[in-house]
């Protein structure tokens, strides 16, 4: 126990910079790129073609192996905005910046699948493409702080003052977004309970469950792999001036 | 020269920016007549049938209630950052919490309060029986201070900034969305005679939760929009 505490926290303070950072994405993005969409098409093939058809919606179910890895993955990026910010935030820690700055635009955009496929799976199963339930809303608004939180990014110019500014907004974001979902799900509910459970037994058939957690393994190895290239070229950007960087550029090694 | 008592801090902060404000009457007067007239374009807009009107009243006061907030929150910062005040108000000694929270006070009973007295007349020009608009007053009187609070955290981010305005409005709208829910919640719960004890409670636990951490991250953010 002790030594793995020693180990996390070596590996929080050496990633902590930027040079190593680079380092350790340039050694980790050549096999976790390939490895996740392997895991992704893996995931997909087995729920898209070969598990069950379900009982009462027959195929059109089968759009949950994109979209529940697609809600948890928004839903997961927006938190560790919220944990990155906070790190920012108290202490001061450069990367965690890049991370925050990483981390958005990748998380929209699974916002935005999320909804969309959502929208398709609601038409055959509750007969409508939208309606205001709560787990719907709660997403819409998730998209909308995740689409303020790049505005905001983009509207400052000095990239540690933006970084800065998002990091705050994501704290209050995070926050915010579980008394959304208490406060949309006193308004009205639609969608049904989660299926898949941490604990206790899943209220899903094993032969649906396994590709359904493998396509989610895929997608957030991919979102990982997204947010290294991301903060890796922020990382960059951020230390074009600094000697390792120079010197990577003229001979090709940091 | 000994540094100030946060009590001296307080009473002089929360004076001075009383004194700001009652000055320019326009701060005062601008977002109440917005509200005035944002209420009266949905009668117009929707259909003057008594009926349909008390069945949107609730949203309708709600969200003119929360844009007239958001929209007055914009130049909160700014003045004192023209003048140079802001950077005294941050490098002063002493925490910078202090008088910030005078300022969002301040800020809120000349215009959040307002709103707040006003807001069952403009219920009962909707149609709003009368026996709901004293809760329509309470959720309001409720409601506003997290609304200026929690816009003002954006206000603070934005201050330095010159498209303001529209990006205000992007970051703070999805952050106002539970004071919405519960706040028009509680007047249409009490439309339909059912109790509303439990949803003001629920506003003023999210008060609280506001108050008492809200101006911590609006002062964060001023320091943030300073630089650093």
């Amino acid at each position: 126990m002790a030594i793995m505490w020693k180990t996390l926290k070596r590996w929080y303070h050496q990633l902590g910079s930027p040079r190593y950072f680079y380092r350790f994405c340039e050694a980790v993005l050549p096999w976790l790129v390939p490895v996740a969409l392997a895991v992704l098409a893996v995931g997909l093939v087995w729920g898209l073609l070969y598990a069950p058809v379900e009982r009462y919606q027959g195929n059109s179910y089968r759009i949950i192996y994109i979209h529940v890895p697609a809600s948890s993955g928004a839903l997961m990026g927006y938190i560790a905005m919220g944990v990155a910010g906070l790190v920012a935030l108290v202490w001061r820690m450069k990367m965690a910046e890049v991370m925050l700055k990483a981390l958005a635009p990748f998380g929209a955009a699974l916002a935005a699948v999320s909804l969309l496929t959502g929208a398709l799976w609601g038409k055959p199963t509750w007969g409508t493409y939208w309606q205001w339930d709560a787990r719907m809303t709660s997403m819409l608004i998730l998209l909308f702080l995740y689409l303020g939180i790049m505005a905001l990014q983009n509207a400052i110019r000095d990239p540690r003052q933006a970084a800065r500014a998002a990091a705050l907004l994501a704290v209050v974001g995070v926050i915010n977004v579980v008394i959304v979902k208490y406060s949309v799900e006193w308004l009205n509910t639609l969608h049904q309970g989660a299926t898949l459970k941490v604990v206790g037994e899943s209220s899903i058939d094993p032969s649906m469950k396994w590709p359904l957690l493998i396509s989610m393994a895929g997608l957030w190895l991919l979102y990982a792999a997204n947010v290294l290239i991301r903060a890796r070229t922020e990382v960059l950007n951020r230390e074009r001036r600094s000697g390792w960087v120079r010197r990577l550029v003229r001979d090709g090694e940091a | 020269m000994s540094a100030p008592t946060l009590t001296t801090v307080w009473t002089a902060s929360l004076h001075r920016e009383l004194t700001l404000i009652w000055r320019s009457p326009a701060d005062i007067v601008q977002p109440l007549f917005f509200f005035v007239v944002v209420v009266t374009l949905f009668p117009l807009a929707l259909s003057p049938k008594p009926a349909l009107l008390a069945l949107v009243a609730p949203g309708a006061v709600w969200v003119a209630a929360l844009l007239a907030v958001m929209l007055s929150l914009d130049g909160l910062f700014r003045r004192d950052q023209e003048s140079g005040a802001l950077d005294l108000l941050l490098t002063a000694p002493g925490v910078s919490v202090v008088p910030v929270t005078a300022k969002l006070l301040a800020h809120w009973l000349l215009t959040g309060l307002p709103l707040a007295l006003i807001a069952p007349l403009l219920g009962y020009m909707l149609q709003l029986p009368v026996a709901v608009l004293d809760t329509l007053m309470v959720s309001v009187l409720l409601g506003t201070p997290t609304l200026t609070v929690v816009g003002a955290i954006g206000a603070a981010l934005t201050v330095g900034l010159n498209r303001g305005g529209i990006l205000l409005a992007v970051l703070v709208l999805p952050l106002y969305v539970p004071v919405l829910v519960f706040g028009a919640g509680v007047v249409r719960t009490a439309l339909d005679g059912l109790p509303t004890g439990g949803l003001l409670a629920v506003l003023g636990a999210i008060l609280a939760l506001a108050v008492s951490l809200g101006p911590v991250a609006v002062a964060l953010g001023l320091r943030i929009s300073a630089g650093d």
